[in-house]
């Protein structure tokens, strides 16, 4: 049989023939740069190929070259730390190869070759594994143990296993029938990996933003769409929780977003320590980057590529967190594809099938209980960040994240006009996590959480009605008792909910600050609602006092936070009494 | 250059067909995507153009001139075997070139010192610095409270009959360099009118300005398709000035609206499914590979910062192009109908205005250090005294809160005073002086953005902000 040949290139999509025979999602290298490639259509003798980097250069009747799989990543020890592109080559590794600029055509291993990780078998030679058991142990980063598995699909007794240092190559263990075990194995990033069976969230994810936290929680193992338009602040709310939210470990996946900021991410990340660990947040961190102008087939495998990376270390008892900025630019990765093709479009011209591979994507997310004989529970935590065009979130990639996600952060640009962040409306906002977590928050954080979270969000409500009623009659007609409302919820947005990613004492609220504020707001509320009733008006209260000492809370540095909240707890107590 | 093919030019007589700006070519063997083609039809001018489909059946030619009068099969056609190139170097500096780089001065072309493909790779981020040097614009609006920093792509977001062009002019001529480093402009007019282009050009002909600037002017008049190469042939230019010679160079493109309009116009010819408002679903894409080519290089010690002007079609800022640039550019400055008519000028509204980069580029090292709280403060009253003018027009200024009548007052004396400067430079230390004058009409306990620190920095040194 001939050699197959490209016989047409538009875009990132190019065709060859004869490759009837390679099979769907097969990887193949096209033309003489051999730049990577998938099968996506395969009609008669002529297979359609969406290239991963740009195609401009590449002729007519250059060969195409089957790799006999489909898009794999290699796992194993390494991935932390790494920065990758939307198909897992490591940025650095290209830097050095062509400098300043992405030269196409460039083929890099994932995971260094040439490392060497100190191996602690954890069985005996005779054990027989099935998919999924632990062989034994690396330490790949100060703190985090790297449990090298079965891979799935595997089984058998072993004939023979080491301790020692090896690559990620050598071969560790050998099963009786004469397979070999590495610390690491390819996995195809479209499909999702295996788990023993899924378990309910039951545990918060600590956000450290105390609008989410106290309001819209989300657990372990849950999805969270946060959409927005531009500057309403998603880019800033992906990045404060990749930097502070309490995860072992981070994936972060920059998909079609700008360059310079991938660039403060790096700067940034490399910078800063894990609050609880104290140890560089790159540690346990893994940046998939693929900025807008990078080849639009690779920014719909980055987000694959990152969701398995994910289950991997959630395979071994981690729990893992996902920030994906943003969705959307995925979702317009599979509309120029699909117009590519010529496919019949579904709404706003994506494809038809937009809603159920997203829905399949984000069900990867979850709590889980892994394979294998002595099972580990780890969790996914899927936040993806959705660009809505102009702002309007009756648009596909929106609705159809809202079918599937468990909460809800909506942006608001009134907001962000405002400076009011994070720009959360709290009016449209939801969480379906908020029973589940309940438990925790009640023992974690105090036994009245539910009921301060609750009193909250009725303040801001009546609030909203208030500023209705006001700007028909003006805030002076109002009564006593609505204009305190009024001021509480000016409290609850400027230093209960608001918060400055930027301060160093208010980028992150730990459990116990949240719940602090959520309680001195309310304490707030009683005192004043007390005084107004024994006589003592509106105008007499101290107010400017309440809102300087809510201030200084917020911004506290922690060994001084115990004497602030004392403080406004005595200046609440007294501002009635002038 | 090193190639590794020689480029071979073959050369077809007559098109298959053609439709708008587009020539269907059949059977042309090795043809590769994005190859420079020459068309030449007897009595007629020289056109160009590029494979933008490449096809064992058909291959299809986008033609940049006007194809009025092209008979497809009289059409001599022939394929370079190169890809679209310009040439660079710093010789361009006070040079007038076409939208695709001829000459338009009068001057002989420039020899330069080389030829690079205009379709620039993307940086690398892990090569990316990430930009934090402060830029001096002059104008109040940006420098204190939506600041320019070096590497930044920060669009003005005009409309039809506002002052865009000549707030990008303001910008070119006021812009200092912050320690006297190398500085050079690179305008590309996209598709504007000759007046603005003049509006523009005439400010800086006969001025030192000239002498750090490249001028690529493709004109309303001008042939629609080649403003697809006219930003890229300017962005491969900065590029070399910038990461070649170590200057820092302000890249000014204006109108994108052009450009994206064009764009347009081949997605239509191509019968493409059409995305919102009829641009094509990959305009986003697009669209990035112009404004990503902004930045700052790890070991380069020049910058490619970007003000692009962008006319917002009937001042709808969800248009496409405006809603697509704002979720690329760090940022943008919106321009304000009401604030223009007002006499207000830049009328820059600040409230939907943002830079992404600000925070990087301002305090202590950078500015001066309560940069950040006098910008919060500034925008906290200002935005709720806008809120309040809005109650006020319903229940009268005399219904309001006395903290709200005070912001209703703020926002008459903050446009007047500090956003409104007319045409004259403002720098940064007037700009704070300035701002902290409105703030200190206020009762201090409403100023609740501004920290103890700054409070007692000021108490300790007023004549440094107290008086200019």
């Amino acid at each position: 049989m001939s050699e197959p040949r490209i016989t047409r290139v538009a875009g990132a999509i190019a065709e060859a023939e004869p490759l009837g025979d390679a099979a769907l999602y097969e990887l193949v290298e096209v033309g003489k740069k051999r730049l990577l490639g998938e099968v996506i259509r395969i009609d008669g003798d002529v297979a359609t190929i969406q290239v991963f980097e740009e195609t401009s250069g590449v002729g007519l009747e250059e060969p195409v070259r089957r790799t006999g799989s489909s898009l794999t990543t290699r796992l194993g020890p390494g991935l932390l730390g790494a920065i990758l592109d939307g198909i897992g080559r490591p940025l650095e590794g290209l830097a050095d190869r062509s400098g300043n600029f992405i030269a196409p055509g460039a083929t890099l291993p994932t995971l260094d070759p040439e490392a060497r990780w100190s191996f602690v078998p954890s069985i005996e030679s005779g054990a027989t594994l099935s998919s999924g058991d632990v062989l034994g142990t690396v330490e790949e980063r100060p703190g985090l143990i790297h449990r090298v598995m079965v891979p799935p699909g595997m089984a058998g007794r072993v004939a023979d296993i080491q301790q020692g240092t090896f690559t990620v190559s050598d071969t560790i263990a050998t099963l009786d029938d004469g397979s070999p075990l590495r610390l690491s194995h390819p996995w195809p990033i479209r499909e999702r990996r295996p788990m023993g069976r899924r378990l309910p969230g039951d545990r918060p994810f600590i956000t450290g933003q105390r609008v989410f936290d106290l309001l819209f929680p989300v657990v372990e193992g849950g999805s969270v769409a946060v959409p927005g338009g531009f500057g309403t602040g998603k880019t800033v709310i992906e990045q404060s929780l990749a930097k502070y939210a309490k995860a072992d470990v981070m994936v972060y996946i920059g998909c079609g977003e700008r360059g310079n900021e991938m660039a403060e991410v790096l700067h940034d990340f490399g910078r800063l320590t894990d609050p609880v660990t104290g140890r560089s947040i790159m540690d346990r961190t893994i940046l998939i980057v693929n900025t807008s102008n990078m080849p639009v087939a690779a920014r719909d495998a980055s987000v694959y590529l990152g969701m398995t990376i994910a289950e991997y270390y959630r395979d071994m008892g981690y729990h893992v967190a996902i920030l994906a900025d943003s969705l959307s630019r995925w979702a317009e990765a599979l509309r120029e594809i699909a117009a590519r093709l010529q496919e019949m479009p579904g709404e706003e011209g994506y494809p038809t099938y937009l809603a159920n591979r997203m829905s399949r994507l984000y069900e990867r997310a979850g709590r889980v209980e892994s394979e294998g004989s002595a099972p580990r529970t780890g969790a996914v935590t899927f936040i993806t960040a959705v660009s809505p065009p102009g702002g309007d979130f009756a648009e596909p990639v929106t609705q159809a994240s809202l079918r599937v996600v468990g909460a809800l952060w909506a942006l608001d640009a009134r907001l962000a006009h405002q400076r009011q962040f994070p720009a959360v409306d709290w009016d449209s906002s939801y969480s379906l996590y908020v029973d589940g977590s309940a438990d925790w928050f009640a023992s974690e954080g105090g036994a009245d959480w539910a009921k301060l979270r609750t009193e909250t969000i009725r303040l801001l409500q009546r609030d909203r009605e208030l500023r209705e009623i006001a700007g028909l009659v003006g805030v002076d007609a109002l009564e006593d008792d609505d204009r305190l409302v009024l001021e509480g919820a000016r409290i609850a947005r400027e230093f209960l909910i608001g918060q400055n990613a930027f301060h160093p004492h208010d980028a992150f609220s730990t459990v116990a600050k949240t719940y602090h504020l959520a309680r001195l707001l309310w304490a707030f509320m009683q005192t004043g609602s007390e005084a107004l009733s024994s006589g003592v008006g509106f105008e007499k209260l101290d107010l400017a006092a309440v809102r300087v000492a809510f201030g200084a809370v917020k911004t506290a540095p922690p060994d001084a936070l115990d004497e602030r909240i004392a403080e406004t707890e005595q200046t609440i107590a007294d501002m009635g009494a002038t | 250059m090193k190639r590794l093919d020689a480029p071979v030019a073959r050369t077809y007589a007559g098109a298959a067909s053609a439709a708008g700006p587009l020539l269907y070519v059949r059977s042309t063997r090795r043809a590769k995507l994005g190859e420079w083609v020459r068309i030449e039809c007897a009595g007629q001018e020289e056109r160009r153009g590029q494979l933008i489909d490449v096809g064992n059946e058909i291959t299809v030619i986008q033609v940049f001139e006007d194809t009025l009068g092209l008979r497809p099969t009289d059409a001599t056609i022939t394929l370079t075997g190169e890809t679209a190139t310009t040439v660079v170097g710093k010789d361009l500096l006070g040079r007038a070139l076409s939208g695709t780089g001829a000459p338009l001065d009068g001057l002989p072309p420039s020899i330069g010192e080389a030829r690079l493909p205009i379709w620039g790779a993307p940086i690398n981020p892990v090569r990316r610095q990430h930009p934090s040097d402060f830029i001096e614009t002059g104008v109040t609006a940006i420098d204190g409270m939506n600041t320019l920093v070096r590497g930044q792509k920060l669009p003005i977001f005009s409309g039809p009959g506002l002052p865009g062009v000549e707030l990008a002019a303001d910008i070119v001529e006021n812009a200092r360099p912050a320690r006297g480093e190398p500085f050079a402009v690179v305008f590309a007019a996209i598709g504007i009118t000759e007046r603005e282009t003049q509006s523009f050009v005439s400010r800086f002909r006969e001025s030192e300005v000239m002498e750090r600037t490249v001028l690529f002017l493709n004109q309303a008049s001008d042939p629609t398709i080649e403003r697809l190469l006219t930003p890229r042939v300017a962005l491969t230019t900065a590029e070399h000035l910038a990461f070649h010679h170590g200057i820092h160079v302000l890249v000014v493109m204006a109108d994108i609206t052009h450009y994206a309009e064009a764009l347009r116009e081949v997605a239509a010819a191509r019968e493409e499914i059409p995305g919102r408002r009829g641009y094509p679903g990959y305009m986003y894409t697009d669209l990035a590979t112009l404004f990503e080519r902004a930045g700052v290089l790890k070991d380069s010690p020049g910058s490619v910062t970007q003000v692009p002007v962008v006319t917002i079609p009937d001042d709808d800022i969800t248009h496409p192009i405006p809603d697509l640039t704002g979720y690329i550019t760090e940022g943008q400055i919106v321009l304000s109908r009401e604030l223009h008519q007002r006499g207000v000028y830049p009328p820059i509204d600040v409230l939907p205005s943002l830079s992404r980069l600000m925070n990087a580029g301002i305090g202590k090292d950078h500015t001066v250090a309560e940069h950040r709280e006098w910008a919060d403060q500034l925008y906290a009253v200002y935005a709720r005294g806008r809120e309040a003018k809005l109650m006020a027009a319903i229940v009268g200024s005399e219904g309001l809160a006395p903290g709200d009548q005070r912001a209703l007052e703020f926002v008459e004396a903050f446009e007047k005073e500090l956003i409104h400067q007319g045409g004259a430079r403002r720098s940064l230390h007037d700009t704070i002086r300035t701002g902290w004058s409105l703030l200190d009409t206020l009762p201090r306990d409403e100023l609740t953005r501004i920290s103890d620190d700054t409070w007692a920095a000021r108490a300790a040194a007023p004549k440094k902000q107290g008086s200019s």
